[in-house]
């Protein structure tokens, strides 16, 4: 219980509540990447628009549970101004906190710190890292 | 009835409630015994041998294919082992559904249906042309005979139905509706993997002509799964598999085939499998097959009642014939929830439990699930039910 109640307290609640940049831009300078996890149902879209190897907007859009879409709002805020191999590099971090334990928090991360808490709850990696993945799989195309 | 908590081991050796036998049930010691007794004593193939061995698991073997036919009124050439109720559901559209329907003929299902029961019927309705038909659901959703009878027609040459939701826990009244597809001259199939489990079952008696089921939903180990068929259909039917044990004589332009069940059966058949499913129907018989149903529903009946005194809950099977409770807490996504009750060591699923079509029908993102079964009782329930409130309480205090 106090796992669960710590997870949620923190920024998650806030954007769940209140997405950051949700909405998709019918625009084709932005790279487009849809991901569904079938046996739940989450389904998230991820946007980014990447201008001189920089990533200057990230747009999010999607059903899910709180988990899924409120790391969609963190990560299209933390990965505003990075450079794409920066992105990529925090993406990185970002899913070796949620999996494995042991390895040294990047503590640029930031807000999505906020997750490391999902370690405790493995049945719920899903649904903390399809944003993140589908982000890092916009990067690549692009 | 008494719950069997004792006689398994996983609910001995760890703090469990456990709610998701609609998804896969525990195993009990005599069953693992009973696989433990073939890897250690008659560890050989069947069938092929002809050492003493071999002669003591081939006749294991086929004795547990009778303990299977006896159990829901079969005989032993009509039953035929698979990998689960998926792989016999799909052997029906494979088999029969290819070899019989036409351009033009009519295939009924239902948005209750588990998806190993309406994909493969899709998938040969495209290749031959026919056409599926859904069974329109009733206001509780409910498959109903009036409904039936109106999609029911002279094209109609497969009916393909559930005979308990694994959702809403609704029994489909079968008995009325076999015999309406029959004065049409369709055929019925039947999913009983939510059924065979839970409550007493003759094929004969229902008349159906094809019936599935699964090992790991009734006491047993997983791997194993029956179809049944009706002999005159069975072997009628080419098969869907070619190679070992299937054939009897093989010449290089072709061969010929042994009767049913083998011709179904090729290479070496999930022996351990077998026998464990044998003896979890031999325990379940024990207890009793109405035993199990008034048990499951009378937790059923108790979760109800409960879940009714809690603010923000929606259940969306409250008529249910067995013991599946269907539900939502209000504004809170089920995998939110479920991490909640995974912290309390209470196992419930989440999710559109292999059921989409119906999942669509109620409009929702997917429900939580819990199932009732001879391993539960009522501090299961009452467990259960404080776990809901406090993971309500607790979501609506943050902000959900
Ligand atoms: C109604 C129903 N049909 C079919 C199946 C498929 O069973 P299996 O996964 O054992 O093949 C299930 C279980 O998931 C079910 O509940």
């Amino acid at each position: 219980m106090h796992q669960l109640e710590n997870l949620y307290r923190q920024i998650i609640m806030d954007h769940y509540k209140h997405p950051r940049n949700k909405g998709l831009k019918d625009d084709p300078t932005y790279q487009t990447r849809r991901i569904k996890n079938p046996s739940c149902g989450d389904d998230v879209t991820i946007q980014s628009k990447v201008v001189n190897g920089i990533v200057k907007d990230v747009r999010h859009d999607g059903s899910g549970c709180s988990i899924c879409c409120s790391s969609a709002s963190v990560l299209s805020q933390r990965m505003k101004d990075e450079t794409v191999d920066d992105a990529l590099a925090l993406v990185d971090d970002y899913l070796t906190m949620i999996i494995n334990k042991d390895k040294k928090l990047n503590e640029a991360l930031d807000d999505a710190l906020a997750y490391q808490g999902v370690r405790d709850f493995p049945a719920r990696v899903k649904c903390a890292t399809i944003a993140w993945k589908a982000f890092a799989d916009t990067l690549k195309k692009g | 009835m008494k719950a069997r908590k004792d006689e398994f081991p996983i609910l001995t050796s760890q703090r469990l409630v456990y709610l998701d036998t609609a998804a896969s049930s525990l195993t009990p010691k005599r069953v693992i015994e009973k696989m433990n007794e073939y890897y250690g004593e008659y560890p050989v193939n069947v069938h092929r041998g002809v050492y003493a061995l071999s002669h003591r698991a081939t006749e294991q073997y086929t004795n547990a294919r009778q303990t299977i036919a006896d159990f829901i009124g079969a005989a032993f050439e009509e039953v035929v082992f698979t990998r689960g109720a998926s792989s016999a559901l799909n052997l029906v559209a494979l088999t029969y559904g290819a070899q019989h329907l036409n351009s033009g003929d009519e295939v009924i299902v239902s948005e209750l249906e588990h998806h190993s029961h309406v994909l493969p019927w899709q998938q040969i309705a495209k290749k031959t042309g026919a056409k599926l038909i859904y069974v329109p659901l009733a206001k509780d959703g409910r498959i109903t005979v009036e409904a039936f009878k109106s999609v029911l027609t002279d094209k109609t040459k497969i009916v393909a139905l559930t005979h308990v939701s694994n959702v809403m826990g609704y029994v489909t009244p079968l008995e009325e509706i076999i015999p309406l597809a029959h004065e049409k001259g369709a055929i019925v199939s039947v999913d009983a993997a939510q059924s065979a489990p839970h409550m007493p079952l003759d094929v004969k008696q229902l008349d159906a002509d094809f019936l599935a089921f699964s090992g790991h939903k009734m006491c047993g180990p997983t791997g194993i799964g029956v179809l049944y068929g009706k002999r005159a259909l069975l072997e009628g039917l080419e098969p869907l598999e070619y190679g070992g044990d299937m054939n009897d004589n093989v010449e290089k332009d072709g061969g010929t085939w042994k009767d049913t069940p083998y011709k179904f059966e090729t290479g070496t058949p999930p022996i351990a499998e077998a026998l464990g499913l044998a003896e979890a129907i031999h325990y379940l018989s024990s207890i009793g097959f109405d035993t199990v149903r008034a048990h499951e529903h009378a937790l059923f009946k108790r979760a109800l009642a409960g879940l009714r005194t809690i603010p923000d809950i929606t259940v969306y099977n409250p008529e249910a014939d067995t013991g599946i409770v269907n539900f939502n807490i209000d504004g809170v996504h089920p995998h939110d929830a479920v991490s909640f009750f995974d912290e309390d060591h209470v196992a419930l699923r989440a999710g559109h439990h292999c059921a989409q079509l119906l999942i669509k029908w109620l409009a929702v993102p997917a429900t939580l699930r819990a199932s009732f079964y001879v391993y539960n009782d009522e501090r299961d329930v009452d467990t259960f039910l404080d776990v809901v409130r406090r993971a309500r309480d607790f979501f609506k205090e943050i902000g959900f």
